[in-house]
């Protein structure tokens, strides 16, 4: 089996209202899959199942094989995870070196009192400052996180959680708030990203982006599974049309 | 020189306790209103033993693990709650270890625990210990801060959420900045006991919290040089003016206010801005 992430059958209840309905899709090694769907598809609410911030009350995550269930988000994120959230938030008052090289040197605080006689960041800084450069940003190492335009501060969301050297990369709405250059700049790094090898799920509302990057897509809607496969295939189905247009011609 | 080895002792203490705060709520960013009552256990504690006979250095280790024991359960609460939750709840604890201290003849009630034996150390030998331990707490707290426990601290402090999507487990981190930290300020008890031979409730109540709060906030929360000048300064002026001790809660509030207001980074901050302006000026 080859699959790095898989999603099945779950199940979102908040009291009376069912958010995520028997939904499964999986994300294959070296996937880039765009996560689709209206608003109020359920899209955050899967994103936050597989990171652990909301349980299911049925259905299952596995990452690589291991059920992700029962597992804090640190620990997920240690399994393999790593998320670029939708809303920006970086380390304020850390510049963005050391807000990647502090991902970068994850391992050394895995033991906390270890961590107390462990001093040198310099490997972790270089390896930030490779990232840095790799997402367009090198130039803005000592920059402090609010003097930044957004587009800066979601190029280093991508930073930091790559230095995690995630098996699958979680990019929430990467390219919300951002302009049409800006927009289309984050999309083609994605993709570069994805073809250098790093297994993404893409959630994003984007859809013209979504459409030119994406090879695979997942449509949620009403928190149910709509559709999963090829993009052009998926795009052509009458049900994913409805959800988006309202009616088919 | 009596009365100046008195100021200093109690410049050493008050320092070893401001940077005990420091340690949790600069560093860490867990900030606590109530952290006298840490004060007060390792005083308490230690006071109890010394009168019990046993050796005031022996006393040292048993206050710091009874402040430690405490501040594990407070920090507990901290995985619970945050921010302004936080402050109230440790400000509760605050109230709580007074009006339990109050009510119990075994610590002395209202009285309080009089004639506490000397430490058998001589008054130059005391000063000397006190300063010894509150410099290598501050060499300690230099070191941390630049491990990469520091910059977990660090972390935390900034955004708990964002340490914690890192892969960090923030929780074992904020239980370890309290046990240390709470530790520390049992150790500082301790040796307030023995410095001023007579502990009460009122040792230990909200002022002593405020007030200490007010010498991490003032000297730049975080900063331990910033922080130890702040305590060194604001603990001798209630001995040095009297009015100064009379309106000592009124004082240190009004200063909390100011700085919040004009300089949230405390004077560490203020001279880093200063030497910066000078500098940029020079070039």
């Amino acid at each position: 089996m080859n699959n790095v992430l898989d999603v099945k059958n779950v199940t979102v209840r908040f009291g009376g209202v069912t958010a995520v309905s028997n939904a499964s899709f999986h994300v294959s090694k070296g996937d880039l899959l765009g996560f689709i769907g209206p608003n109020g598809a359920g899209k955050t609410t899967m994103m936050r199942v597989i990171t652990g911030v909301v349980t299911a009350q049925e259905g299952s995550v596995h990452l690589e094989g291991k059920d992700l269930a029962g597992l804090s988000i640190n620990q997920r994120i240690r399994s393999g995870l790593a998320l670029a959230q939708q809303i920006v938030q970086p380390l304020r008052e850390m510049n963005l070196l050391d807000n990647v090289a502090l991902a970068c040197g994850v391992s050394k605080t895995t033991n906390a009192l270890k961590s107390m006689f462990l001093m040198d960041r310099t490997v972790e800084r270089k390896r930030a400052l490779e990232l840095l450069g790799m997402v367009g940003l090198a130039d803005s190492a000592d920059a402090m996180p609010p003097t930044l335009p957004l587009g800066y501060l979601k190029r280093l969301e991508v930073a930091r959680a790559l230095a995690l050297e995630p098996k699958l990369l979680l990019l929430d709405e990467p390219l919300a708030g951002l302009n049409q250059n800006e927009a289309k700049g984050l999309a083609d790094l994605i993709k570069s990203l994805n073809e250098n090898g790093q297994t993404i799920l893409l959630i994003e509302h984007n859809l013209r982006e979504v459409m030119r990057i994406c090879p695979l897509l997942y449509v949620q809607d009403n928190g149910r599974s709509l559709a999963f496969g090829p993009a052009k295939e998926v795009m052509a189905n009458e049900d994913v049309r409805r959800a988006y247009l309202g009616s088919v011609e | 020189m009596a009365y100046e080895m008195t100021l200093i002792t109690t410049m050493a203490i008050s320092i070893l306790f401001a940077l005990s705060l420091n340690f949790i709520s600069g560093f860490c960013g867990q900030i606590s209103l109530g952290h006298a009552a840490f004060l007060g256990t390792g005083a308490y504690t230690s006071a109890m033993m010394t009168k019990a006979d046993i050796p005031f250095l022996l006393t040292l280790p048993a206050a710091a693990i009874t402040a430690a024991i405490l501040g594990f359960v407070i920090g507990l609460t901290s995985l619970r709650v945050r921010h302004d939750f936080l402050a109230i709840t440790t400000m509760g604890t605050g109230f709580l270890f007074v009006g339990l201290i109050r009510q119990q003849e075994f610590f002395g009630g209202e009285i309080g625990i009089a004639g506490i034996p000397s430490t058998g150390l001589g008054r130059e030998g005391f000063m000397a210990l006190c300063i010894g331990l509150a410099a290598l707490f501050a060499i300690f707290s230099m070191a941390v801060r630049r491990s990469w426990m520091g910059f977990v601290f660090e972390s935390i402090a900034d955004n708990e959420d964002i340490t914690r999507i890192l892969g960090i487990n923030a929780s074992a981190y904020k239980l370890i900045a309290f046990v240390i930290g709470t530790a520390t300020a049992g150790v500082a008890g301790a040796l307030y006991a023995h410095h001023f031979r007579f502990i009460g409730p009122d040792s230990f109540g909200f002022v002593e919290s405020v007030s200490v709060l007010a010498m991490v906030i003032v000297g730049g929360i975080g900063s331990t040089a910033g922080v130890i000048v702040a305590a060194a300064v604001m603990s001798v002026m209630p001995l040095l003016f009297q009015f100064i001790d009379d309106y000592k809660l009124l004082l240190y509030s009004a200063l909390l206010f100011f700085m919040m207001r004009f300089s949230p980074d405390g004077l560490a901050g203020l001279c880093s801005r200063i030497y910066a302006k000078l500098r940029g000026q020079r070039t």
